[in-house]
């Protein structure tokens, strides 16, 4: 019998104890907030452009570390995907369809001979990338342009171009060599499951 | 015999260079046409100063440094510009840059030069100066700025300057030949360089397989400090961090230059065009290019022209294409695969390499890595390239930079040594742009976040500022209501008591109270003069029809009804408010309506006189004289009207308020 | 005028991957010759049989990946598999012990992680491991005794026949305990030189397991001088194993003594064809030290203390387990830098 008792004592001595350090834990290590949303914030590309569903990219952070699918960011693409999932830990989905396609970066561009100076764009763009008054010319910043997509349809004259960014030979770069066989029909460099006939 | 240490790694790959270093440099002619990219260098693309049309001399400027790392660039032989546009440059992604076409005469005829016999003369800064306007950059490959190359920053001193002709890539042996033939002025360029940077030291690190350069060398440096160190034959001792840490030993620190451990190296040929530059002013047009490999008849080295077409140089050399063949721009270890032959030769284009299969075979497909381990034993940089290649192939770029992905050169040793023949240098080459273009935008999706979050910010302030003065307002009507409200109790109050200025009192407590209800009144109260004011003239002037115009007669007496409707209204809304019609202090005063009654005499008195004139002089204008004269009269009689009834509400007035008095006391 | 579009470099070296693996099959054979001079045609049977079995394997799983079968198998890494397990299991096992463990080991242990380079384990020595702890009496048992010791040493057919089941001819005649087990189990209770009057010591170190361990060492030098792989892993093992077995073992009464341990069992095999396998070893050069000298000090553990007198093929396992983590912590010094980096992250 006495034996049960200073089991049980101990047991709930212990329990005490961990509580108690727990507890403290909770209380002196606390963080404030959710340091999650800023990682998953940071992943994200910043074009606040809607297409997920959430305005802008931070509420759609918030919403991932709620729980909500990591599929739905068309300008992050397969590579943002990706890097959500490895810091989630969760399986990497492919792009949800509905929310739109994986297209290149693009750039917004005014055909400036059809501005009417409305500035309807201005107030669309989330970032201010768009430089104008009222009745004055306005014109695309292309350096800050994300390509979010926002400012071509409250456009009166439809003038707004989404344009494709176009590889310079200062931005080029080497392709994986792992894709370059589609490329190269004479020879292939690596033999993959995708490409198992190998010239020998 | 000076010390020399030894590298990590390297590897001997067969040398290849008999084919081409039998024979002297020839010169290999001028074609028909030259095509000058705008860049040769790293650095900012030089700026144009001709246009389509203009006539070159050789050596003449067409294109000038622009800003502070760039190079200038000369037209390398006389003729005419016949375009300026984007063209194919030796590059590896094959794209287009900016080049100036120049179709020559065949003349060759030079610019004016400004040769300077001896260079001691100079000051270090004018020889700099001469060294960048002669359009130098740095010829063994990379395309530095050799000007800025010679200027060390932060006043670092170059205790040790090497001239590097350790030429390790098989089959190049360009800077063989220049060393053979012209080694005078290999040195003398050494000297320039040395003049400027006063070193304490000067070394010409060589490797052993040169033995005619070594021994022209050991000639032309004979009376002068310089070592001439030969160190062994092993791919890539030519690399400039490897070269210096044979040479002195030390290792140059990642991510800096060698100036930092007081060290600078350069290659043989950018000297010699220092000398040629300073001597006998002319700038860099030309180089001495190797033509090699099987594909070509007239193997050897040739001083080329800047910008002269690939295919013209293997047309005029005998080139076979065979098939599966490689054009390779450098050497078989780092050069570039031209896909196309319409491409110019530039001032780092050391070797033209036309190699038939059996010499460059097919590369094998690529197996799978067996972790051999003979990629890091030869890797001069002392990395891990089995690692990298496993992280560059896993996408994990953070790992990769963490094993120091950016310190490799891209020598090319490792993909040489592997089993598998995995294309590691492309792995790395990938992952390094990758790399870059992560980091790129990041930093772009950070602005963006920053512009977003600023723009929010300035949203929400104007909103709360709408707010704030919606609010204000709304408090200021509030009160004013509350203030009319009891400034009509205060009044009723004060009407009842019968206190002594009942109009004043309610006005000052108004005004006490705030601005708003004393505007509301005032306000009210001009608007009912106004409309007065408008009565009378609309009744003059309906009068005035009745007589001339039965017409419009009817239209003024609605006019004249309207205008007395708003008289009452006005009347109404002051009463309500709690003025009197008979609120003769917020309205004009005795003294302003005098005033306005001189005023209008005197106005009438003008038109009068007007009329007499007119009658004499201007008899069309009569009428409406007269006319005129007809309402200045009406003006004067309603003038004189309300000045009365002032003067009579004022007597009323003082006589109410004796009254109150009288009846109080 | 198709001119390639390739990368540099475009020269390459003579070295090839199957090159490397033709030449380690063949550095094997004077091994093999000692072991069938001394220990009967079991080993020549086995290896002949295990080839053929890893290459099946190979190709049946070549075929369900839908990889160039040509392309795969001319690396000759399943060979080395092959080879290497018919070398190191028994020379009697049956032949269904060898099947599993090979086709085990290729199929499992190599195709299921992805295929050669890929897998973290050393294959053979899964195989291996797999049917010690599986079969243990047909692996304990199985041992040939040396042949001068037997009146009459069985011949190829009868081999053929034990090993594949239809041999009429007892096998216990014919086995005996390896040399390491004896001396493990006898040494508690006999003092070293009784147990060394024991025939199978015989005039050195252990009656033809030392030839054979010599033709081992030989071929394993031969390929250190041909640089298919470093010293470091090979002669790290080497050492550690002789240190730990001076240090704990120093009396021979108590204890094996260190030149049974290096001459006798799998030891040389191990040393030089098994823990230089580069796909499961370390990568960096004092990553490779770290890594061999796990496996001396484990082997000599698991023989000394455990209870499997040959115990290269788990120490093997579990250095494999620890080579990820130790090349993170010995990545080399890189051209430039003061210190090596060590760890996983960068301290930013």
């Amino acid at each position: 019998m006495s034996i049960i008792l200073s089991a049980i004592l101990t047991l709930l001595a212990l329990a005490v104890i961990f509580g108690a350090i727990l507890g403290f834990a909770a209380i002196k290590f606390k963080v404030e907030g959710n340091p999650i949303v800023d990682e998953i914030d940071s992943l994200l590309p910043q074009t606040q452009c809607g297409q997920c569903g959430f305005p802008g990219c931070r509420p759609y952070a918030e919403a991932i570390a709620n729980g909500e699918d990591i599929n739905k960011c068309p300008p992050g693409g397969e590579a943002t995907i990706q890097t959500l999932a490895d810091l989630l830990d969760v399986e990497a989905i492919p792009l949800d369809a509905e929310h739109g396609e994986e297209k290149g970066k693009q750039v917004a561009v005014i055909r400036e001979d059809e501005c009417i100076g409305c500035t309807k764009c201005i107030q669309a763009c989330p970032i201010d990338a768009i430089l104008g008054a009222a009745k004055q010319m306005h014109t695309v910043i292309a350096d800050e342009c994300t390509g979010c997509d926002l400012c071509v349809e409250p456009c009166p004259v439809d003038c707004i171009d989404m344009i494709t960014v176009p590889e310079t030979i200062k931005s080029w770069s080497w392709n994986n060599p792992t894709d370059d066989d589609i490329q190269h029909q004479a020879y292939n460099i690596i033999a993959t499951d995708k490409n198992p006939e190998v010239s020998a | 015999m000076k010390k020399i240490w030894d590298f990590h790694g390297g590897i001997h790959p067969k040398e290849n260079k008999d084919q081409s270093n039998q024979s002297a440099i020839t010169d290999a002619g001028i074609p028909p046409q030259l095509i000058v990219p705008l860049q040769q260098h790293i650095g900012q693309q030089a700026e144009l100063v001709v246009s389509v049309g203009d006539k070159v001399l050789k050596g003449q400027l067409i294109a000038d440094a622009h800003g502070p790392v760039s190079v200038a660039v000369h037209a390398p032989s006389s003729g005419t510009i016949t375009a300026i546009e984007e063209h194919e440059v030796p590059h590896p992604s094959g794209m287009s840059d900016l080049c100036v076409f120049i179709e020559t005469d065949g003349k060759d005829e030079w610019c004016e030069l400004s040769p300077c016999e001896d260079y001691s003369t100079l000051t270090p800064a004018e020889i700099l100066g001469k060294v960048r306007s002669a359009g130098i950059a740095g010829m063994g490959g990379a395309g530095f700025p050799t000007e800025i190359k010679l200027r060390p920053p932060r006043e670092d001193k170059v205790n040790t300057l090497i001239l590097n002709a350790a030429e390790c890539e098989p089959y190049i042996t360009s800077d063989d030949r220049l060393m053979r033939e012209r080694a005078e002025e290999v040195i003398l360029g050494l000297e320039i360089m040395a003049y400027v940077l006063q070193p304490n030291e000067c070394l010409i690190g060589i490797e052993d397989n040169k033995p005619e350069a070594i021994e022209a060398l050991r000639e032309a440096a004979k009376e002068t400090q310089i070592d001439i160190v030969v160190i062994p034959t092993k791919y890539p001792s030519g690399g400039e961090k490897q070269l210096i840490k044979v040479l002195t030993g030390k290792e140059v620190p990642s991510g800096r230059i060698p100036a930092d451990i007081s060290v600078m190296c350069q290659n043989v040929a950018t000297s010699t065009a220092v000398y040629r530059a300073v001597r006998f002013g002319e700038p860099l047009i030309s180089r001495v290019t190797t033509l090699t490999g099987d594909c070509i008849a007239n193997k050897g080295n040739q001083q080329v022209l800047i910008g002269t077409p690939v295919s013209w140089l293997l047309e005029k050399n005998g080139y076979l294409n065979q098939k599966g063949s490689r054009l390779v721009m450098g050497g078989p270890m780092m050069g570039f695969t031209l896909d196309q032959t319409n491409i110019p030769t530039v001032k780092t284009s050391n070797c033209i390499l036309a190699a038939s299969p059996k010499e460059l075979p097919q590369p094998d497909s690529a197996m799978a890595c067996i972790r051999c381990g003979m990629c890091s034993e030869v890797c001069p940089a002392e990395l891990l390239p089995q690692q990298l290649y496993w992280f560059a192939k896993g996408q994990e770029f953070e790992k990769a930079e963490h094993h120091n992905l950016f310190d490799c050169i891209e020598c090319g040793a490792c993909s040489y040594v592997c089993p598998s023949s995995i294309p590691l240098v492309q792995y790395y080459r990938y992952a390094k742009g990758e790399v870059k273009q992560i980091k790129a935008d990041l930093e772009k999706s950070n602005q963006a976040r920053e512009r977003f979050e600023f723009r929010q910010e300035r949203i929400e302030r104007e909103k709360e500022e709408k707010e704030a003065k919606r609010k204000a307002r709304s408090e200021a009507a509030a009160k004013a209501q509350a203030a009319k409200k009891a400034a009509a109790e205060a009044e009723a109050k004060e009407s009842k008591e019968g206190t002594a200025e009942p109009s004043q009192a309610p006005v000052t407590a108004k005004a006490e109270v705030s601005p708003a209800p004393e505007v509301t009144l005032e306000s009210l109260q001009k608007k009912l003069l106004m409309a007065e004011d408008k009565l009378s003239k609309m009744e003059a002037a309906w009068k005035d029809a009745q007589e001339n115009n039965p017409e419009r007669a009817e239209k003024l007496a609605i006019a004249v009804e309207s205008s007395k409707a708003n008289v009452k209204k006005f009347t109404l809304q002051i009463t309500e408010l709690g003025g009197g019609a008979s609120d003769t202090p917020a309205g004009p005063s005795l003294e302003e309506l005098e005033s306005n009654l001189e005023k209008t005499k005197g106005k009438l008195q003008l038109i009068l006189n007007t009329l007499e004139d007119a009658k004499q002089n201007h008899p069309d204008r009569v009428e409406k004289l007269e006319r005129a004269v007809a309402k200045n009269h009406t003006r004067v009689a309603s003038a004189e009207l309300a000045l009365r009834e002032a003067s009579e509400q004022q007597s009323k007035q003082q006589a109410s308020k004796l009254e109150p008095t009288e009846s109080k006391g | 005028m198709a001119l390639m579009n390739i990368t540099s470099p475009h020269a390459h070296g003579p070295r090839k991957t199957a090159t490397l693996m033709r030449v380690v099959v063949i550095t094997t054979l004077p091994g093999l010759f000692a072991l069938t001079w001394f220990f009967g045609w079991g080993n020549l049977i086995n290896v002949v049989w295990c080839s053929i079995i890893a290459l099946a394997a190979e190709a049946l799983v070549l075929l369900i990946r839908k990889r160039p079968l040509a392309f795969y198998l001319k690396d000759y890494s399943a060979l080395v598999t092959g080879v290497l397990l018919g070398l190191a299991l028994p020379p009697l096992a049956p032949w269904w012990v060898s099947l599993v463990a090979v086709a085990f080991a290729i199929i499992i242990a190599k195709h299921l992680y992805g295929g050669m380079g890929y897998n973290p384990f050393n294959p053979a020595m899964v195989g291996f491991a797999l049917v010690l702890i599986s079969f243990p009496v047909a692996m304990t048992t199985s041992w040939a005794a040396p042949a001068s010791l037997l009146e009459n040493p069985m011949s190829f057919f009868e081999t053929l026949g034990t090993i594949f089941g239809f041999g009429s001819q007892a096998i216990d005649a014919f086995t005996m305990a390896t040399p390491l087990d004896i001396y493990k189990h006898e040494i508690g209770h006999s003092i070293a030189q009784d147990v060394t009057q024991n025939p199978v010591f015989g005039a050195y170190v252990a009656h033809g397991w030392e030839w054979v361990n010599l033709a081992f060492l030989a071929g394993g030098l031969f390929l250190l001088i041909k640089k298919v792989f470093t010293w470091h892993t090979p002669v790290s093992m080497l050492i550690a194993l002789t240190i730990m077995s001076l240090a704990f073992g120093w009396d021979a009464d108590q204890a094996t003594p260190p030149l049974l341990h290096l001459f006798a069992g799998a030891t040389m095999l191990g040393a030089f064809y098994i823990a230089t396998d580069p796909v499961t070893s370390a990568v960096s050069p004092q990553g490779k030290i770290i890594y061999g000298a796990g496996i001396g000090i484990l082997t000599y553990v698991i023989r000394a203390y455990g209870s499997y007198p040959d115990a290269i093929a788990f120490a093997v396992l579990l250095m494999n387990f620890a080579a990820p983590l130790i090349d993170t912590y010995t990545q080399p010094r890189t051209y430039g830098y003061a210190k090596a980096k060590r760890g996983a992250k960068e301290a930013e």
